[in-house]
């Protein structure tokens, strides 16, 4: 009787967890795997103004890389993201590694350091795009103070508009890198360093010899996320400059929407959003297989 | 004090400066009047608190071609971000329960298979969701994105949820199993009660990305259903005469207010979401 039961409860049990994940692959299967793969097609069909599925060879891709304006957002997102990537990282540390001095109210300034990560990019742009207004921000304010010829238009200015966006994005990102480095900061063995000092080490030297090297799981992290965030980069450039002066902000995020929404070019739009994964992959590949093989060595 | 000391502490204050500043001019100008703006500096202090443009940015101003204001978006993003964080955290603890005590063949691969989801850029779905909320009938409307933001906040909540389960003792499930406990009682006497701290970090990481969303919401929403991020770009965008820097900081600040009252009063665990992802992978 007892067996009776319980092997009914027993199968149901084992089927249970798994009824309970089923959502969740189905939805993973079609939203990301099954999308992915739909806009693979795309970008290898002729689309315009509606999707068709057809096949058009390479034709999409073709004409992405013979688009001037593609090559400018290439470039753009190469610029912005190497400049906010290593400003960023250098910024995030110096400042954990003075936070990580003893410091009296460092609750509070880490508070402040990070607000900028609660906001929206759009209010981060809206925001900076009224500091840098050429008439009346920054410029303004300098000439008041004395200096009647300082001019600051990089807004409006097509060689540095792009800069601009630095500016905001480390403004907005750089207090993350803060905060994970002060966590990793905070997990170095302090006998290690104790036992430098002991042996006459200096201040900078273990920082440079010890301390820093600890870092590199931290930094790694960090330029992870940071890559990825500067990859995905369209809500501040959107709200800052708009891609503009003309294109001259463009970045390949922003160039996707517009292709793909505003001009009725959806194959070259899936296209340059298929390069912009390659652009992840490229990162994350190497980055998971480093993972997974640190975790195997573990075992 | 050594002479370091100071050094270190001006430095900090001098940054911390730098970084308040952009808060500081918003406010500012959010509380003077154009004469004002046109005649002062960013730190020129405002004659007197005047919420003029407090109540225009509210209620009257133009997102585009209709002239209501913010408050009928910033309910919108209400109306979006409850349901989709209520409904993401509650299927993120239930996978993470899964995975770690009531591991399948298979689960690993299965949670592989997710995080992929949390690194992709969305553009690379943009164009068959916008396909498939059509075919639903749920293009622009408040439904569709919220469902959208479940599909894509999932692998993140599981992430969260399967990373904290993991260190709690398998031996405490296995005993409840072998007292004759089922799925679901462990679940509720069990992991719930042990979860608040993770509840509270999905909660905010959801609340805080989906509030601040634009990429969907500008995709997806149309008029009445946009989103505040929207609506405050389409605000600050419309040229309809004179440029209105006052209004504009006053509504960029009540779209960062949400966000940034989360933040103040639970900063701790917005870090701990910040991180969660980062550090333990």
């Amino acid at each position: 009787m007892k067996k009776k039961s319980s092997a009914p409860r027993q199968s149901l049990g084992n089927l249970l967890p798994k009824l309970v994940v089923a959502p969740t692959f189905v939805i993973a299967i079609i939203f990301i795997y099954g999308f992915m793969l739909l806009n693979a097609w795309l970008s290898f069909s002729s689309s315009r103004l509606l999707p068709t599925y057809d096949w058009a060879g390479t034709i999409q891709y073709e004409k992405l890389f013979a688009n001037d304006r593609w090559w400018v957002a290439a470039e753009n997102l190469l610029l912005f993201g190497g400049l906010f990537i290593v400003i960023c990282l250098l910024l995030g540390l110096f400042l954990a590694i003075f936070l990580d001095q003893k410091i009296r109210a460092e609750g509070a300034i880490r508070t402040i350091y990070l607000y900028p990560m609660a906001l929206s990019f759009i209010v981060t742009g809206t925001a900076w795009k009224w500091i840098l207004n050429p008439e009346l921000g920054v410029q303004r304010l300098v000439r008041e103070m004395g200096f009647e010829s300082f001019t600051f238009d990089w807004l409006v200015n097509t060689e540095m508009a792009i800069y601009t966006v630095v500016i905001a994005g480390v403004w907005q990102s750089s207090g993350f890198v803060m905060a994970l480095c002060l966590a990793g900061l905070r997990g170095i063995d302090d006998n290690i360093i104790k036992a430098a000092k002991v042996d006459g080490a200096s201040m900078p030297l273990i920082y440079r010899k010890i301390i820093i090297p600890g870092l590199r799981p931290v930094f790694f992290s960090a330029l992870i996320v940071l890559t990825h965030i500067a990859i995905k980069s369209f809500d501040l450039i959107v709200a800052l400059t708009g891609g503009g002066p003309g294109f001259a902000t463009d970045v390949p995020a922003t160039f996707m929407y517009t292709y793909s929404f505003t001009r009725g070019q959806i194959g070259l739009g899936s296209a340059a959003s298929m390069m912009m994964l390659m652009a992840v992959a490229a990162i994350i590949v190497p980055y998971l297989y480093s993972e997974l093989r640190k975790k195997k060595d573990e075992h | 004090m050594s002479i370091n000391r100071v050094l270190i502490y001006s430095l900090l204050g001098f940054v911390a400066l730098i970084y308040l500043l952009p808060l500081v001019v918003m406010l500012i100008t959010s509380l003077k009047d154009l004469d004002e703006i046109r005649t002062g500096t960013l730190l020129s202090l405002p004659q007197s608190l005047n919420f003029d443009a407090w109540g225009k940015a509210w209620g009257t101003a133009c997102t585009g071609v209709s002239c209501e204001g913010l408050k009928g978006y910033f309910w919108n993003s209400v109306l979006i971000v409850v349901p989709a964080v209520v409904i993401s955290t509650i299927l993120g603890a239930l996978n993470g329960y899964v995975l770690t005590k009531w591991k399948f063949k298979g689960s690993d691969l299965f949670f592989g298979m997710l995080l992929i989801g949390t690194m992709i850029p969305f553009q690379v779905i943009l164009l068959p969701m916008a396909r498939t909320l059509g075919f639903l009938g749920l293009s622009g409307t408040t439904s569709g994105l919220i469902m959208v933001h479940v599909i894509y906040g999932l692998a993140f909540t599981t992430l969260f949820f399967r990373n904290y389960y993991i260190s709690i003792p398998n031996e405490l499930v296995n005993a409840a199993r072998i007292d004759g406990a089922g799925f679901w009682l462990i679940f509720w006497r069990i992991i719930i009660p042990v979860s608040i701290p993770i509840i509270v970090v999905s909660v905010i990481w959801q609340f805080t990305q989906i509030w601040n969303d634009f990429l969907f919401g500008v995709v997806y929403s149309s008029g009445d259903s946009q989103p505040i991020t929207v609506a405050l770009n389409n605000l600050v965008n419309t040229s309809t005469g004179i440029k209105e820097y006052n209004v504009d900081m006053a509504a960029a600040i009540i779209a960062a207010l949400p966000t940034l009252l989360v933040y103040v009063v639970a900063g701790k665990y917005f870090v701990k979401g910040l991180t969660a992802g980062a550090v333990k992978g």
